[in-house]
């Protein structure tokens, strides 16, 4: 629908069904915090089979969290934080329109980064970067679990024996590998609207201060997704924790 | 323009159809499967759904036929359990929760608030790509033979027992409940930001608001049974182990998450139509919905504790008696909404100055089968007796009185009701009127006798059955064929329409609402010529000569 | 018309609660025909008496009234709290078995069921109880989920894999009655059929003396089980030991869990502290019983749940067959403890 856009007085970036920037930017804000409300009740489904299980067999959940490395799940939490942060810069940048003009003494790219689109992708790069360490550290973390038989079906021993009901702890490596599964699903879609959709819109230069509402749904979306993480790294990592080593 | 003269039945006998609408505003398959037009995207949704409702029929009719008789004749067991299962499917995922809201929710929400298109017009099309991927992936799953579980898919059998297409068809619902998400956020965007000046919430349509408690459940109940498909999924796929009694699952976890979205989503189906019937009552009156605030909020009322009922499919699961006591106890409250509506509907036929259409003969067959559909649920959330009539034929019998005399009844009213403004052309008459006779006859000579089965103890998925039971089998198949000439007769007098049946002119109902009175017939691309000011309430109809009698006096428009 | 096709409308009642069950429903059958038939009469009088008469006819400007709004709602809602409390006290009946039951245990599998009767009598499909006493099955499933259900006793129970639900009924008139299985459960649902045989108390004793193969009952067969995986090294008949508590008339009681919380041991509890013991620690006792999940089979499951049950008559049998050692007669059939009427 082409031939729409250009209707005679409706300004570039306001989409033909819309009035006003206004009408459009609560548009967008509204189906992004209901797409996240759908999102809230998805994760929801597998916390509450989760609690159900946690109730029902607690030593279990707290051997198999033990098993889990606290070191690499708080060290991936902050990853996420990072990333977090960089998004939150990317949106900054093109709300604000800010130039980078800061950037031009930087002996190493200084004359492209002093742009906003350049910051943008800035933003948006270090997303991606810490994303990456995330889930690179994620693959490592899946591959020991390989290597210790912890893997529901294909490859699992019960890692303790004290406990009466051993073979439960693998009901918590299902849900261990499910949500983090979600959650790192949730992840790489989310990089690959990155990737594929927002730097090449950003070296367009598709967003200016009036209109940059894609870009701030985006940063809601993404920091939900570090938000699930935040749940799910007590949840799984910390159970244990403040009780005595199961083995 | 909210403007009393164009309520006025237009008289000139020969009406010509507007020169450019939304159907001639791009031609070829591509200006249809690229469209993001919300009136276009309805009428995909209407050919598709109705090929979905064609087939899941057909299945009603093995059913119907297998069950004339006390043995396996027409079917083996598998056979037969791959059928039920995949009626269910169809008509449950693919027809009756997209039934309302994507083709007349779709076509009718931006017209009703004065909108040029719903907020989010490519999300739009996206859900019906994403209705149509999953839509396809069951038919493949179908076609390489079906799956067995039952449309519930219960643990541990869907998990650990089944050797059909589980993993498939869940896959297929899955993919399906982004259309139904989609869709959901999409109206209610909509609603809240979309309308016209001086389109107040109190202004709004009863469509409106069915559609808005409608998309509530549709985006926060799909979700969940998104994840409960996908935990069964990789049950089957990966071996996780979330509901395997072997390894201390626990099988009635899934009921409940099933259930979370799955009794909601009745409400999915059965609330577009009430908006349906809300329309379809105030026009043929020709006075407001009695009640206009009550039948509003009863809306919202049955949305919200909708989602706080499920248990009550569980009670003889052998969940806690005080669990069921609180579900028992919540699932009679939401039977008072639904009982202010049906009373209000009622009273709104008062003093009113009814014409017999075929929209309004379905509308109050809708009436009386949601009644009697509403108060035999009342029986099935009563503790004591559903421990007899769980999983029988009453319940059987109980549903479809809510999902196909009431969903279907106020779809198809719908259907009549709009076709004059999605299409332009006019279908009434004889035959129009028989298909809502017929239909209504067939469905209580089909299902009536299984309430009586039901108590029998008959119970369900049962494709052979002791010999006591078969008379009222063959007068519920025998209802069944009426009830299917009533299903068939409006495809061909519908179609005839599209090109034989009278120009409809912007308003031949003399309806009020900004669909009939500010919008061609069909609408022009972006609805309106200019955009609709809203200056009064919904449904009023000027009465040519003040009465002296009745109620308060509506307040008269000032010209926009 | 019905008559004609000699159509049965209601079910048989041959149970003490299918009473019960039927005045509720007839209760609200009359509810749903009196507002049926308000709703369809109110429809087609107005239908009719206000038809359109002209075309440009409007109707009344009627917008509403409390008044009726509060009527129409209040009077619903407490029709469907009537609805509640008694379809609430109905299901507590039917939930509650009466003291003195006579124990059965069953099981569901695809697609059987398996009764076995307190005297060791096994059955398949087929169910012979006593007519006027209290029964009562304690079942589980080998398989998926199924259901219990005899029309004519209005029970209705499912039946899971992993645990066990009871149901309870007594019947009041001898005849054959359907069972189905109603909970979905694959190919064969349909035929996850049986008979229940209600016969008058001699008939059921000359049938449970005729001739059947008799194994042993369930408790004297759970006996032999308490033995053979020595579980009696740590839970001895009388007192408790270090390492476990007694057993002895324990089921029912409330007992208190290691961190403080109380159970009821009933049947699921024995069960649960047979497969997985540590989920239910007894207050003050160690962690020290292996779990049995996987090593001992459902029907063994059963018996020895039976004789743990029946460990408090045995004690009295105990005193009783001290007492037969100096000349009296004792049974010996009871020393297994199995409560009969």
């Amino acid at each position: 629908m082409s031939s729409e856009a250009a209707t005679q007085g409706h300004p570039k970036g306001l989409a033909h069904h819309f009035e006003t920037f206004e009408q459009q930017k609560e548009s967008s804000f509204l189906g992004m915090w209901l797409f996240i409300s759908q999102e809230l009740m998805f994760f929801g489904g597998i916390f509450a089979a989760y609690v159900n299980y946690r109730v029902l067999y607690p030593d279990a959940f707290i051997a198999g969290s033990q098993q889990l490395d606290v070191g690499i799940g708080a060290a991936n939490t902050i990853v996420l934080l990072c990333s977090s942060f960089t998004m939150v810069y990317a949106v900054w940048v093109a709300q604000s329109g800010y130039d980078g003009r800061h950037f031009r003494r930087l002996p190493v790219l200084g004359e492209r980064l002093a742009d906003n689109r350049w910051q943008i992708v800035l933003g948006l790069v270090g997303t991606l970067f810490f994303g990456t360490i995330f889930l690179v550290v994620k693959y490592f973390e899946y591959g020991s679990k390989f290597a210790h038989h912890l893997v529901p079906h294909w490859d699992f021993i019960p890692p303790v024996s004290s406990i009466p009901e051993p073979e439960t702890t693998e009901i918590f490596f299902s849900l261990y590998f499910a949500m983090t599964g979600l959650h790192g699903l949730h992840m790489v879609v989310g990089m690959g609207i990155m990737v594929f959709m927002m730097i090449p819109m950003a070296l367009r230069g598709a967003w200016d201060t009036n209109n940059h509402n894609f870009i701030e749904g985006f940063g809601l979306y993404w920091h939900f997704v570090d938000i699930v993480w935040i749940f799910l790294f007590p949840f799984l990592y910390l159970v244990g924790e403040s009780v005595g080593k199961i083995t | 323009m909210s403007d009393t003269t164009a309520r006025k039945i237009d008289p000139a006998p020969e009406r010509e159809m507007p020169k450019e609408h939304y159907l001639n505003a791009g031609h070829g398959i591509k200006s249809w499967l690229l469209t993001t037009d919300h009136k276009r995207i309805g009428v995909l949704y209407l050919i598709s759904i109705s090929v979905f409702f064609a087939l899941g029929g057909i299945y009603a009719g093995l059913i119907r036929l297998e069950l004339v008789t006390p043995e396996a004749d027409l079917f083996q067991p598998d056979t037969y359990n791959r059928v039920f299962t995949m009626h269910a499917i169809l008509m449950i995922f693919f027809f009756l929760v997209p039934s309302i809201p994507a083709t007349l929710g779709n076509f009718l929400i931006p017209l009703m608030i004065g909108a040029k298109d719903v907020a989010f017009p490519k999300l739009n099309l996206a859900s019906w790509y994403m209705y149509m991927i999953g839509a396809c992936l069951t038919l493949f799953a179908l076609m390489k033979g079906g799956v067995d579980t039952g449309w519930t898919f219960y643990t541990p059998f869907s998990t650990t027992y089944s050797n059909t297409y589980v993993t498939t068809v869940a896959i297929g619902i899955f993919i399906n409940g982004f259309s139904s998400i989609f869709t959901g956020v999409n109206f209610m965007v909509t609603i809240h930001r979309m309308r016209a000046p001086g389109m107040t919430w109190f202004r709004l349509p009863l469509f409106i608001w069915s559609h808005y408690a409608t998309s509530l459940i549709m985006v926060l109940g799909t979700p969940v049974l998104a994840i409960t498909l996908l935990l069964v999924g990789f049950e089957r796929m990966f071996g996780l182990g979330f509901f395997d009694p072997a390894l201390g699952g626990d099988p009635v976890l899934f009921q409940h998450l099933f259930w979370f979205y799955s009794h909601p989503a009745v409400y999915i189906m059965i609330l577009p139509s009430m908006g349906v019937i809300s329309e379809i009552i105030s026009a043929f009156t020709r006075k407001p919905i009695f009640g206009y605030h009550f039948v509003a909020y009863s809306s919202m009322g049955i949305a919200v504790i909708g989602f706080l009922v499920w248990g009550h499919h569980l009670f003889v699961s052998s969940q806690s008696m005080y669990a069921g006591l609180i579900f028992s106890f919540l699932t009679m409250i939401v039977a008072v909404p639904s009982a202010v509506k049906v009373f209000n509907w009622t009273a709104t036929l008062f003093r009113g100055s009814i014409a017999y259409t075929t929209p309004m003969f379905y509308a109050l067959g809708f009436l009386g089968l949601f009644t009697i559909g509403g108060l035999t649920g009342l029986m099935l959330g009563s503790m004591g007796l559903d421990i007899h009539m769980h999983d029988t034929y009453f319940v059987v019998a109980h549903f479809h009185y809510i999902m196909v005399g009431g969903a279907l009844m106020g779809y198809l009213g719908g259907i009549h009701f709009w076709w004059p403004k999605m299409f332009g052309r006019e279908a009434r008459g004889f035959f129009p009127h028989m298909s809502a006779l017929l239909v209504f006859i067939g469905f209580n000579l089909t299902f009536l006798p299984q309430f009586v089965l039901g108590y029998l103890g008959m119970p369900r998925r049962y494709h052979v059955y002791p010999e006591e039971f078969q008379v009222l089998h063959v007068l519920s198949t025998a209802g069944a064929t009426v009830l299917a000439a009533g299903y068939a007769l409006p495809v061909f007098y519908l179609v005839w329409s599209l090109k034989f049946g009278k120009v409809a002119g912007p308003n031949p109902w003399g309806a009020t609402g900004l669909e009939w009175t500010a919008a061609a017939s069909p609408p022009i691309q972006h609805n309106f010529e200019s955009m609709p000011v809203v200056t009064e309430d919904p449904y009023v109809y000027h009465p040519p000569k003040p009465r002296k009698e009745g109620g308060a006096e509506p307040v008269p428009a000032p010209t926009a | 018309m019905l008559a004609l096709l000699d159509l049965q409308l209601f079910p048989e009642q041959a149970s003490t609660f299918a009473g019960k069950v039927d005045a509720l429903y007839f209760f609200s059958l009359a509810v749903t025909a009196f507002f049926t038939l308000l709703i369809f009469a109110g429809v087609l009088f107005l239908f009719i008496k206000y038809r359109r008469k002209s075309e440009d006819e409007v109707g009344a400007p009627i917008h509403g009234s409390l008044t009726l709004e509060i009527i129409w709602s209040v009077i619903p809602f407490l029709v469907t709290m009537v609805l509640f409390a008694w379809g609430a006290q109905v299901f507590y009946v039917g939930v509650t078995t009466p003291e003195g039951a006579r124990e059965y245990l069953a099981t569901g599998k695809q697609w059987m069921w398996k009764f076995q009767h307190p005297e060791g009598h096994r059955e398949i499909n087929t169910l012979h109880v006593p007519v006027g006493e209290t029964i009562k099955l304690t079942m589980t499933s080998e398989d998926v989920i199924h259901s219990f259900f005899v029309p004519a006793f209005r029970v209705k129970q499912d039946v899971l894999p992993g645990r066990y639900t009871q149901v309870w009924f007594e019947a009041t008139k001898t005849g054959e009655y359907h069972l189905f299985c109603t909970e979905y459960c694959g190919a064969e649902h349909a035929q996850m059929i049986g008979t229940v045989y209600v016969m008058e108390p001699d008939e059921y004793q000359e049938w449970l003396d005729g001739g059947l193969v008799i194994a042993s009952s369930p408790a004297a067969s759970g006996k032999e089980l308490f033995h053979q995986y020595a579980c009696n090294t740590c839970h001895e008949a009388q007192g408790d030991t270090r390492r476990g508590p007694s057993l002895s008339g324990i089921a029912g009681d409330e007992v208190v869990l290691s961190g403080g919380k109380t159970r009821t041991r009933d049947d699921n509890y024995l069960r649960e502290s047979i497969l997985r013991p540590s989920s239910n620690l007894v207050d003050g006792y160690q962690n020290l019983m292996p779990t049995y999940q996987g090593q001992i089979s459902e029907e063994g499951l059963g018996h020895l749940i039976a004789y743990i049950k029946g460990l408090d008559q045995d004690v009295d049998t105990t005193a009783e067959a001290e007492a037969a050692e100096s000349g009296d007669f004792v049974s010996m059939t009871d020393s297994t403890g199995v409560s009969r009427p």
